[in-house]
């Protein structure tokens, strides 16, 4: 072949591909998943894509009949001014129709006025501040709020003879959240906060602030503390010291999630936790949601932060089928704020006004079954709404 | 006075756990005057291995801890002898850059080969119960590390100033040239030291775990705390470095139960007017 054939066949291949490809794009529904893909919180980013992969694996690979392409942006930690300009680009250069995603608050509070602008319907996969929702009425959350989880577990602690509490949580944002929560609801209820522990977010040793507890004369510790290695310190903590002999009970909301539970050992038997996904729950909307996992990724770990994922594709899925595939933001949140169906947490809908989801929390206890740590729920406190949203 | 009890028994279990990060610093940094900010990698290296040998190979604990060390100090001493050698005449901004983007090397190959997870290394029921002291009750690991921190401590000083190795080391920090015209074998000295400090931060990688968790950000998120030790302890002090880990220990331990509100601004004030007191360590006039 000589070079000038070598060129033209070449310019024709090249046409040949950008032709298909754009063709290819100009049906497919493209979805912005914002999270951690890389750094300390990378494992958040893998959540996310498992659960958001294995729900369009497990509906054939098609959303509505339609192709659906995913566009992972990595933020990092929490860098709102990052997120932004991420965010930007995927709404100008990109086109998304549909955005999710986003494990801190700080990320989605700084996307509001884009997605506000663009009309982008954007799902919440983790970010768990109450307030978010109000930020734009674009947004919709399939995760939970520390004031969801919270307000329940009070009132059965108050119902079940605990009379006095110390809080313990991590001095920050949801820390300081989870405590005003408990702290409103068990007042509330009759129960008295004995004191309030805001520990450092550096810490390491939690030994002091053990003893503290274990000084207060409460008879048990609500806490909240970041996942990762501060839950683990606190946790062996708890146990060395021996809280749990002295009789001061353990009652926190995330800290026994799935990612994080078989690392704890046997420490972790016995804590106590209002939460609103077990990864132990029973039910075959969960049964399928763990196998599409494991297809996926057989290592795949179904916690809150990959069923929120997945349920945040459940919530596309629905929004891509009211508009036809068309981009209508009004009209697929309109769609987005009737929704109630099964998920692998249990019956849960979006509340029209709020736009977070409304969902049964558990009563759960760490318990050994089939050689590994399981989140065994006790009872159900039944349909929960966000209750930080009216404060 | 239970109060100042618990302030003084946490607080030298915490400075302990300090100190036995930041001995192998202290070797590296203060002896050898090789600004090692890889230092937090080489304890993650010795506290995955000891992880990964008592869990999926199910070692016992005192066999896993003494192999993963020996594997740190060997992964010491060959990168000592291939890469880390040429560094030592080079200026201390090249070597900073050089050993911090090793780190970062070291974090990205951590996440990759183990995953982002925290690794749990598995202690032997001794060491996993509480120990009674009386008044209170105290994790059997804790008094293991203070126990370790002594010994260390009073092992390096004695190999450094009663032995032939610590003349041989000292004459070849400080004059390497005069050293090697001496018939001292320099380039051994500096490998054996060098690999000893990696093995000593291993160490503190395995003890020090139970207070601060092995994942891949270990490499630099505990380094800060560990240059502050050496630091206020005095450039190749062991000793100092002993009593500023414990010093600066019970005062962080003090604020956690008197003032936890104000975060940790009483250990980096104490490091302040330490270092502003004794600028040159803390044993040193």
């Amino acid at each position: 072949m000589s070079s000038k054939h070598r060129i033209a066949a070449s310019l024709t291949s090249a046409c040949l591909i950008a032709c298909t490809s754009f063709g290819a794009s100009a049906q497919a529904i493209k979805v912005g998943i914002v999270g951690p893909f890389s750094g300390p919180f990378a494992h958040y980013g893998t959540l996310f894509k498992n659960g958001a992969e294995a729900y369009i694996a497990a509906q054939g690979g098609k959303l509505a009949g339609k192709d659906v392409e995913l566009i992972y942006r990595d933020t990092g930690g929490p860098n709102p001014g990052q997120t932004k300009t991420l965010v930007q680009e995927l709404i100008v250069k990109d086109k998304v129709d549909y955005l999710g995603g986003f494990v801190f608050t700080p990320n989605a509070f700084a996307v509001a006025p884009l997605i506000q602008q663009s009309q982008t319907p954007t799902v919440i996969f983790n970010a768990a501040t109450s307030s978010i929702t109000d930020k734009s009425e674009f947004f919709v959350r399939t995760s939970y709020t520390l004031w969801q989880v919270t307000v329940p577990l009070a009132q059965w602690a108050a119902k079940n003879n605990i009379k006095k509490v110390v809080t313990a949580v991590t001095d920050y944002g949801p820390g300081i959240d989870a405590e005003t929560a408990w702290k409103s609801e068990f007042t509330k209820q009759g129960g008295t906060v004995v004191e309030s522990i805001r520990m450092p977010i550096s810490t390491t040793d939690f030994s002091p602030f053990v003893q503290r507890i274990k000084a207060s004369g409460a008879q048990a510790v609500y806490t909240f503390l970041p996942g990762g290695p501060p839950n683990l310190g606190f946790v062996k903590a708890y146990n060395e010291n021996g809280l749990a002999k002295a009789g001061i009970q353990f009652l926190g909301t995330a800290e026994t999630d799935e990612f994080d539970l078989q690392k704890f050992g046997d420490a972790a038997l016995g804590l106590t936790t209002a939460f609103h996904y077990s990864a132990w729950h029973d039910s075959t909307a969960n049964r399928k949601f763990i196998e599409a996992l494991k297809k996926r990724d057989p290592n795949a770990i179904a916690n809150y932060a990959s069923v929120g994922a997945w349920d945040g594709m459940f919530v596309i899925h629905k929004m891509i089928e009211a508009t036809g595939g068309q981009r209508d933001g009004l009209k697929a949140i309109a769609a987005a704020r009737t929704l109630a169906w099964e998920s692998p947490r249990g019956p849960v809908r979006i509340d029209p006004k709020t736009r977070h989801i409304v969902q049964n929390v558990y009563l759960r206890k760490v318990e050994k079954a089939d050689g590994q740590l399981v989140n065994k729920e006790l009872q159900s406190f039944g349909p929960q709404i966000d209750y930080g949203l009216d404060k | 006075m239970q109060l100042l009890a618990n302030v003084l028994i946490d607080g030298l279990a915490y400075g302990m756990v300090l100190f036995i990060i930041a001995v192998g610093l202290s070797v590296t940094l203060g002896l050898m005057r090789f600004v090692n900010l890889a230092h937090g990698a080489f304890a993650m290296i010795g506290g995955y291995a000891a992880a990964l040998l008592t869990r999926e190979a199910q070692w016992s604990f005192w066999v896993a801890v003494p192999a993963a060390l020996a594997l740190t100090a060997a992964i010491g001493a060959l990168l000592e002898a291939l890469v880390l050698r040429h560094l030592y005449r080079r200026s201390e901004l090249e070597q900073v850059l050089f050993t911090i983007g090793l780190a970062f090397f070291l974090i990205a190959l951590t996440n990759a080969l183990a995953g982002p997870q925290v690794q749990l290394i598995v202690l032997p029921p001794l060491l996993a119960q509480p120990v009674d002291l009386g008044f209170r009750t105290l994790p059997a690991q804790r008094l293991l590390v203070i126990g370790a921190g002594l010994l260390v401590a009073a092992a390096a000083a004695w190999t450094v100033t009663r032995t032939r190795f610590g003349v041989w080391l000292r004459a070849a920090v400080d004059h390497p040239d005069t050293a090697a015209t001496l018939g001292i074998p320099i380039r051994t000295v500096q490998c054996a030291s060098f690999a000893a400090g990696a093995g000593l931060a291993g160490l503190g990688g395995v003890l020090g775990a139970e207070l601060m968790p092995l994942e891949p950000y270990y490499a630099l998120k505990y380094l800060v705390l560990v240059l502050v030790v050496v630091a206020v302890g005095g450039m190749g002090s062991l000793p100092g470095s002993l009593l500023a880990a414990v010093v600066l220990g019970t005062v962080e331990t003090a604020s956690k139960y008197l003032a936890s509100e104000w975060g940790n601004l009483f250990f980096f004030l104490a490091m302040a007017v330490l270092l502003a007191w004794r600028p040159n360590g803390l044993l040193k006039r």
